[in-house]
């Protein structure tokens, strides 16, 4: 059986699509929108509006180079506040003109440097979350290979999240979670495999709903059919979630998240 | 005046080396009480009278949740919602179960939270306090349902909510369900907020990465205590990202103000009078102008 850390074999790949690869795959007329009018303009988040089939949407995603050189302009895909308050102005956008709202997940994580802390990460990824969860469209995520932490939840709010097969989503990253369990990054493997970080995990704790297979051996291996298999997905869902009243679609998503936690209530068990 | 206070702590602490420069001194641990913040070594004794104040630096150290409790509420008006709560192991993660066993002995705590009703200085509000003692009052299960629960009562009962926060973020050990608990507990947030009803946050010592990013950053108001740390990544993480020592004060409650994240730091003593005071300009019950001035 595969393993969480042969899915991060996967989509470590070098050659693993990127969501500047799905795009034209996915979304005719395509046209990206920069800024969030506040600081600056934030390159490892993308938005912008394009047509997935007969229906605009706004699309947002975390933005993996190519190459070292993308990379660097993105920087890793590790997103600084501006970003975030980029993706929370589209996302008001499509709002007022009845889009709904396409993220595609790909992150390590939020950055962690002196300009994020001065310019307030944890407010950002803080309202972005509490604004899509009011958010008067439908939000649908795709985590197309690495979910980080809150870092990737401020796009995650969502009605329905597809991981790609080999897609994981974490609350830290396995070499993270190494070092702080036993203070050795080395043992990220074993981290990797006790977190449960999965797609099938995920579908497990009821966070997805939906795994979207991918080519056999990854994505790597046939990015078209892999962009045929996202726009057909996104294609479907679509019209289940534009069905639905904005009022009951904000109570189902809220309500995807209000059930999530394990605990227990009973009076003088020790359940431990 | 406050200000000057502050200032001068600032020239202070530019002189002061970082407290792991210096040589190490043995401290006999239950007469001395050595600041994380700015390293000195002061009486225990000055230290405790203080309310648990830096006699140096005016750094708020740490509280229990009970000893918080009964600096904030009204004498015995504090009601604990969901008190028997309790984590289990979702994701079976080695060795959670006994390291939670182990803090709910010595901490007398079962989770990391305490949430309830109260009323302070005669104000009714819905109140949670977080403890750093247990686990870094990181959010798994627990704290994330507790925080949730407390904004859906004060959302029915119509109460002002108010938070201690203290975190050290998610919890790891119940790996991405404890990551969701930020985007329940914003979700909650918002849904008090759309009643109209009115949401302090106070930082307290320290609040950092999920809880950060999610219910503390989303007060109407939000309060710091002095000298606290805030912020959302590690200062290590930091530090190792930009290969260079950040200043002292980064990441604390004065620096967080400076950017524009906290509107105002009160000193502990003031934080009945602050919280009562701004309760009241929301509900418009009770006290006249003079009574309630904060000096
Ligand atoms: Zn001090």
């Amino acid at each position: 059986m595969k393993t969480a850390w042969d899915n991060l074999q996967i989509i470590r790949e070098k050659n693993r699509p990127t969501v500047r690869d799905y795009i034209p795959m996915i979304f005719r007329d395509f046209i990206e929108l920069h800024g969030d009018r506040l600081y600056g303009d934030d390159a490892a988040i993308l938005g912008g509006i394009g047509m997935a089939g007969d229906m605009p949407v706004t699309v947002l995603a975390q933005v993996k180079g190519r190459d070292l050189k993308e990379n660097q302009a993105s920087n890793f895909a590790m997103p600084h506040p501006e970003g975030y308050r980029k993706a929370l102005r589209l996302a008001h956008q499509a709002e007022k003109f009845h889009r709904p709202v396409i993220c595609f997940i790909d992150t390590p994580g939020a950055f962690c440097g002196v300009g994020a802390e001065e310019r307030g990460q944890g407010e950002a990824i803080a309202r972005n979350m509490m604004e899509f969860m009011e958010l008067k469209t439908p939000v649908i995520s795709i985590v197309l290979g690495e979910g980080g932490s809150g870092g990737a939840l401020a796009l995650g709010v969502c009605d329905e999240l597809a991981m790609l097969e080999n897609a994981i989503y974490s609350v830290i990253s396995p070499r993270g979670a190494a070092s702080i369990l036993w203070k050795d990054a080395s043992r990220e493997k074993e981290a990797a495999n006790i977190l449960r970080i999965t797609a099938s995990d995920l579908v497990e704790f009821g966070v997805a709903e939906t795994v979207i297979p991918e080519p056999v051996g990854g994505a790597h291996n046939d990015p078209q059919l892999m962009g045929k298999r996202i726009s057909e997905y996104i294609l479907a869902t679509i019209p289940k979630y534009t069905k639905i009243p904005i009022a009951k679609l904000l109570e189902n998503r809220y309500y995807k998240f209000r059930k999530i936690g394990v605990f227990t209530e009973q009076k003088g068990v020790n359940p431990l | 005046m406050l200000e000057d206070l502050f200032a001068k702590v600032k020239l202070r602490a530019s002189y002061d080396k970082p407290a792991d420069q210096k040589g190490k001194i043995n401290i006999p641990e239950n007469l001395m009480f050595k600041c994380p913040r700015c390293g000195k070594v002061e009486f225990m004794d000055a230290f405790l009278l203080g309310g648990k104040i830096c006699p140096a630096c005016g750094y708020h150290a740490r509280l229990s949740a009970q000893e918080r409790i009964e600096q904030v509420a009204d004498n015995f008006t504090f009601k604990e919602y969901d008190k028997h709560m309790k984590s289990l192991n979702p994701i079976d993660f080695p060795g959670y179960a006994e390291k939670v066993a182990h803090l709910r002995r010595k901490t007398g705590l079962r989770e990391a939270i305490l949430t309830g009703e109260c009323e302070i200085m005669g104000q009714p509000c819905a109140l949670g306090v977080m403890d750093a003692r247990f686990m870094m009052a990181s959010m798994g299960s627990v704290v994330g349902e507790k925080v949730t629960r407390l904004f859906q009562r004060a959302e029915q009962e119509d109460l002002p909510v108010v938070l201690f926060t203290a975190s050290g973020g998610a919890r790891l050990q119940e790996g991405l369900i404890s990551l969701m608990q930020m985007a329940k507990t914003s979700g909650a947030v918002g849904r008090h907020s759309r009643k109209g009803l009115l949401y302090v946050t106070v930082l307290t010592d320290p609040t950092t990465g999920g809880v950060t990013a999610s219910f503390a950053s989303l007060g109407d108001i939000i309060i710091a205590e002095p000298k606290v740390l805030v912020g959302f990544a590690g200062r290590r993480v930091i530090e190792g990202t930009i290969r260079q020592r950040l200043p002292e004060d980064f990441q604390s409650a004065e620096f967080a103000q400076q950017h524009g994240f906290v509107d105002m730091i009160v000193p502990r003593g003031e934080l009945r009078r602050t919280l009562a005071q701004l309760i009241r300009l929301h509900t418009g019950k009770g006290g006249g102008p003079d009574e309630n001035s904060v000096g």
